[in-house]
């Protein structure tokens, strides 16, 4: 392949993407769905832009489905895997067991042979990791019964993929060639106990480099302080788990899941998070595509009404078991729906283990090109029947008003505009709202959009530097504006907005650190809060109150400190020189610190509260016993008495 | 036995010597609840419910406190704005401390002569205390003379433990209901009461 034609297929499939997910999701069909749609635009029968490399971009795009693992993993404490072990043994063994019985009866009873029965059922007993989780992201449904459910499930599938990989070379019809569809192993012809030591052994190993191996390198290569280095170790870590786990011939999703809970509690997970993230949505969506190019519609359009037919038949089949199992577990009507819509498709696990039905001969030709195109029907039928279910059914059962979204029109008209709903802009957005006060949300996140409307909390995405979208949200006639975006340059350039355009809002400003402070004082910000000062505050004045200083003393000493703190930062920015090139930012940072830190010692601000002080007054009396008042710093004194009074 | 309850309001008690001397030694007496409302409350976000709660459980209350500038510490009447509701405390359906014995322990760096008319400070302290008592009428509360420690600026540490146990028998002796009605109504201070009994025995 010549490096014309490589970038010339990129173009192909980034266009392909950037035009129909914004075309999609403004329909409201999801994410997942637009890449289904890009790739059946770009495959063979339509456009015809790729052809058979789409297969070799499937089977490379499938490892967006490692990462994905690898981040779900990381996100996941062990505590919590270990609190969902009852519905990961039970309601995913229970689904796989039972649903390949029952695909492979039907299978049976249409006629095919007892081993492709088999086959066939155990194939579609699996469902999709990549386009479930995806959408169930997406929709912010993840920590809902039916995600976590749904979850289980498909983390037991994953686990279940290791026992049928070896069941189906006994499969193979007697005389068939049993090549192993070019999965070669280290385990194969080794004898049974070594294949499972090995097994054992990989497994072991990931845990124990995760745990003493892994992090020691991340904290050296942290240290060199190369950023792309970081991004590379992260990747080497998924692609080396993967190698691993193929070589002993275990799925390599559920070793970079693995990999990822062993890191979960790691100081670097929000790293590793950051840096695996855009390359696993990449591949994702290439995955997507290369499915939706993969559906061969010669094939489906030559027999339209047995396809779908089977297509339907088999999504309706693993639905219903799905929500016969739901029920034994007690899932509310409305989740159970959800989960069996949602696992109701064919996982793309089937693609490979179709191939190997082909190669080893448990299935003709034509059946597996077949059931291909049933699998790839099925994954694409999956976010339209989870539209469905959002559309039509789930309103009738969750009693708040209906989850229609008007996208990005703005109706609303109120006193208050929080900007950025994050760390910070999340309680002052709940205060707001628990006090009754209503508040237009911006924010910049779409899935924290999202959450928020599935939680019935109106919020808008948008970018709010943009003067329109401001006054689209109301910053005409609104009072106030709080904003708690997530970087300086974003919150600067909506002051400056404001200033210019919203001179009669109120605002109130979150700066992260001082040097932002002092930028946002330079643009003649009157209220800047400073994220961590009340917090620290608070901390410390507890911490005296644990040593026996009185709580509203403590209380006050850190309300004095404050007021201190806040006064000499302004008396340090009207000293800064106004010199903007930073050379040295650090050096700076450190200077401007030990200069308050002097001006905390200069002025002992506890001494200065003279009132409820009665030795002034003993004096004038002439009371020669002054020296005797306990000192308010001295803590042996306080101590004495806090340990009276309780 | 009666029960007593003590709402305690010393906003730095770490620079007090009477009432860290008062609340030293009466520590343990039975029946009597110390609530030190600083404390609890050092930003005076007083729980209503959970004092409304105490109030029932005690049948007589006392407010211990500095006498500043002729009055109590701020919380003391934060704690009166919040707790003492309409309907609850007074009004045709508040009767919940109806029957109860209510009063002050204060203070003052001022001796007894200063607060008389024509003294230093021109009124006696029963005339200042007139809005706790007045409270208390309106609450349909008996109210109690006033527990009081005069000229704390002149006082030495030798004096303290005299306050202390004066202090001591007068909880006591209202826990134990030793003062009658006739006695109450007659005295100035509960000091004095103390003299009295412990002259008749």
């Amino acid at each position: 392949m010549n490096e014309h034609s490589f970038f010339f297929t990129a173009m192909i499939y980034l266009a392909a993407a950037v035009v129909c997910v914004p075309v999609a999701k403004k329909l409201g069909l999801g994410s997942v769905l637009g890449y289904l749609l890009a790739g059946v635009f770009i495959g063979p029968n339509v456009m015809g832009f790729i052809g058979a490399e789409g297969q070799d971009i499937l089977h490379f795009a499938e490892f967006g489905v490692v990462m994905m693992l690898f981040l779900i993993g990381i996100e996941l404490e062990p505590s919590l895997l270990w609190k969902l072990r009852a519905p990961i043994i039970g309601l995913g063994g229970m689904q796989v067991l039972i649903s390949t019985a029952v695909i492979s009866v039907i299978a049976w009873w249409m006629g095919q042979p007892w081993n492709a029965a088999l086959a066939l059922g155990m194939t579609f007993s699996l469902s999709s990791t990549a386009i479930v989780l995806q959408i169930l992201k997406e929709k912010g449904w993840m920590p809902s019964a039916a995600g976590q459910s749904a979850f289980s499930v498909l983390l037991f599938q994953d686990i279940a993929v290791i026992p049928m990989l070896a069941i189906f070379p006994l499969l193979a019809p007697v005389g068939a060639a049993t090549s192993t569809g070019g999965h070669t192993t280290f385990r194969e012809g080794l004898p049974g106990w070594m294949q499972t030591l090995m097994v054992f052994g990989a497994v072991i190993t990931i845990i124990l480099a995760g745990r003493y191996l892994v992090r020691p390198l991340l904290r050296l290569v942290a240290q060199v302080r190369v950023r792309e280095l970081f991004t590379t170790f992260a990747l080497l870590l998924v692609v080396g788990i993967s190698v691993l786990m193929t070589l002993v011939g275990l799925s390599p999703a559920l070793g970079a899941f693995l990999g990822g809970v062993v890191l979960a509690n790691s100081e670097y997970r929000h790293e590793l998070e950051s840096d695996i993230e855009p390359f696993k949505g990449l591949l994702l969506g290439l995955f997507f595509i290369a499915v939706g190019a993969s559906i061969d519609f010669k094939l489906v359009l030559s027999q339209p009404l047995v396809m779908l037919g089977l297509v339907l038949a088999l999504m309706m089949v693993k639905c219903l078991i799905l929500m016969g199992l739901g029920k034994i577990f007690k899932l509310s009507t409305d989740q159970n729906l959800l989960f069996g819509y949602s696992l109701s498709q064919v996982g793309e696990f089937a693609f490979v283990l179709l191939s190997f039905t082909r190669q080893n001969g448990i299935l003709p030709d034509a059946t597996a090109s077949m059931m291909t195109a049933v699998v790839a029907l099925s994954m694409a039928f999956t976010p339209l029947v989870i539209l469905l279910y959002e559309k039509l059914l789930q309103p009738r059962f969750t009693i708040t008003e209906s989850s229609t979204r008007e996208a990005d029109a703005i109706d609303e008209k109120n006193p208050v505009i929080l900007a950025g709903f994050g760390k910070t802009g999340n309680v002052i957005g709940r205060f707001l709202l628990a006090n009754g006060v209503p508040t237009t949300i911006l924010d910049l996140d779409s899935d924290r959009i999202d959450m928020l409307h599935n939680l019935g909390i109106r919020a808008y995405y948008g970018d709010a530097s943009r003067q329109d979208l401001l006054h689209a949200a109301g910053a005409a006639e609104a009072k106030i504006i709080i904003i708690a975006t997530d970087t300086i340059d974003q919150t600067a350039e909506i002051v400056k907005v404001v200033r210019q355009h919203f001179p009669n809002l109120q605002m109130l400003v979150k700066a992260a650190t001082i040097p932002d402070t002092f930028d946002l004082m330079e643009l003649g910000v009157l209220h800047i809060y400073r994220e961590s000062l009340d917090t620290s505050l608070r901390m410390g004045a507890d911490a005296l109150h644990m040593l026996g200083f009185r709580a509203y003393n403590a209380r006050r000493a850190a309300s004095t400190f404050r007021q201190h703190d806040e006064k000499a930062l302004k008396e340090l920015s009207a000293l800064r020189d106004d010199r903007k090139t930073y050379l040295n930012t650090f050096k700076e940072r450190i200077e401007e610190m030990s200069k308050l830190i002097q001006t905390d010692k200069v002025k002992p601000w506890n001494d200065e509260i003279l009132s409820w002080d009665e030795r002034s007054l003993m004096e004038e009396e002439g009371n020669p016993e002054i020296e005797g008042i306990p000192d308010a710093n001295s803590s042996e004194e306080i101590l004495n008495v806090k340990k009276e009074n309780t | 036995m009666a029960k007593i309850l003590i709402l305690f309001a010393h906003p730095a008690l770490e620079k007090s010597r009477i009432h860290a001397g008062l609340l030293k030694n009466m520590k343990g007496l039975q029946g009597v609840t110390v609530h030190d409302l600083y404390e609890v409350y050092p930003d005076l976000n007083i729980d209503a419910d959970r004092e409304q709660a105490l109030l029932l459980q005690h049948d007589i209350i006392l407010f211990q406190h500095p006498f500043y500038w002729y009055s109590a510490p701020a919380i003391i009447k934060q704690w009166q704005d919040l707790v003492l509701e309409h309907g609850w405390a007074y009004g045709h359906t508040g009767k919940a401390l109806s029957g109860k014995r209510i009063g002050n322990v204060i203070s003052t760096g001022g001796s007894q002569q200063s607060y008389t008319v024509g003294g230093h400070h021109g009124c006696t302290i029963h005339d200042f205390l007139l809005p706790f008592r007045q409270t208390a009428r309106l609450c349909n509360m008996e109210y109690l003379p006033p527990f009081v420690i005069h000229g704390t600026h002149r006082l030495k540490r030798s004096d303290l433990p005299f306050c202390c146990m004066q202090y001591r028998e007068t909880l006591e002796a209202l826990r134990d209901d030793k003062y009658s009605p006739a006695m109450l109504q007659e005295a100035a201070y509960l000091n004095d009461l103390i003299a009295q009994t412990s002259d008749s025995n």
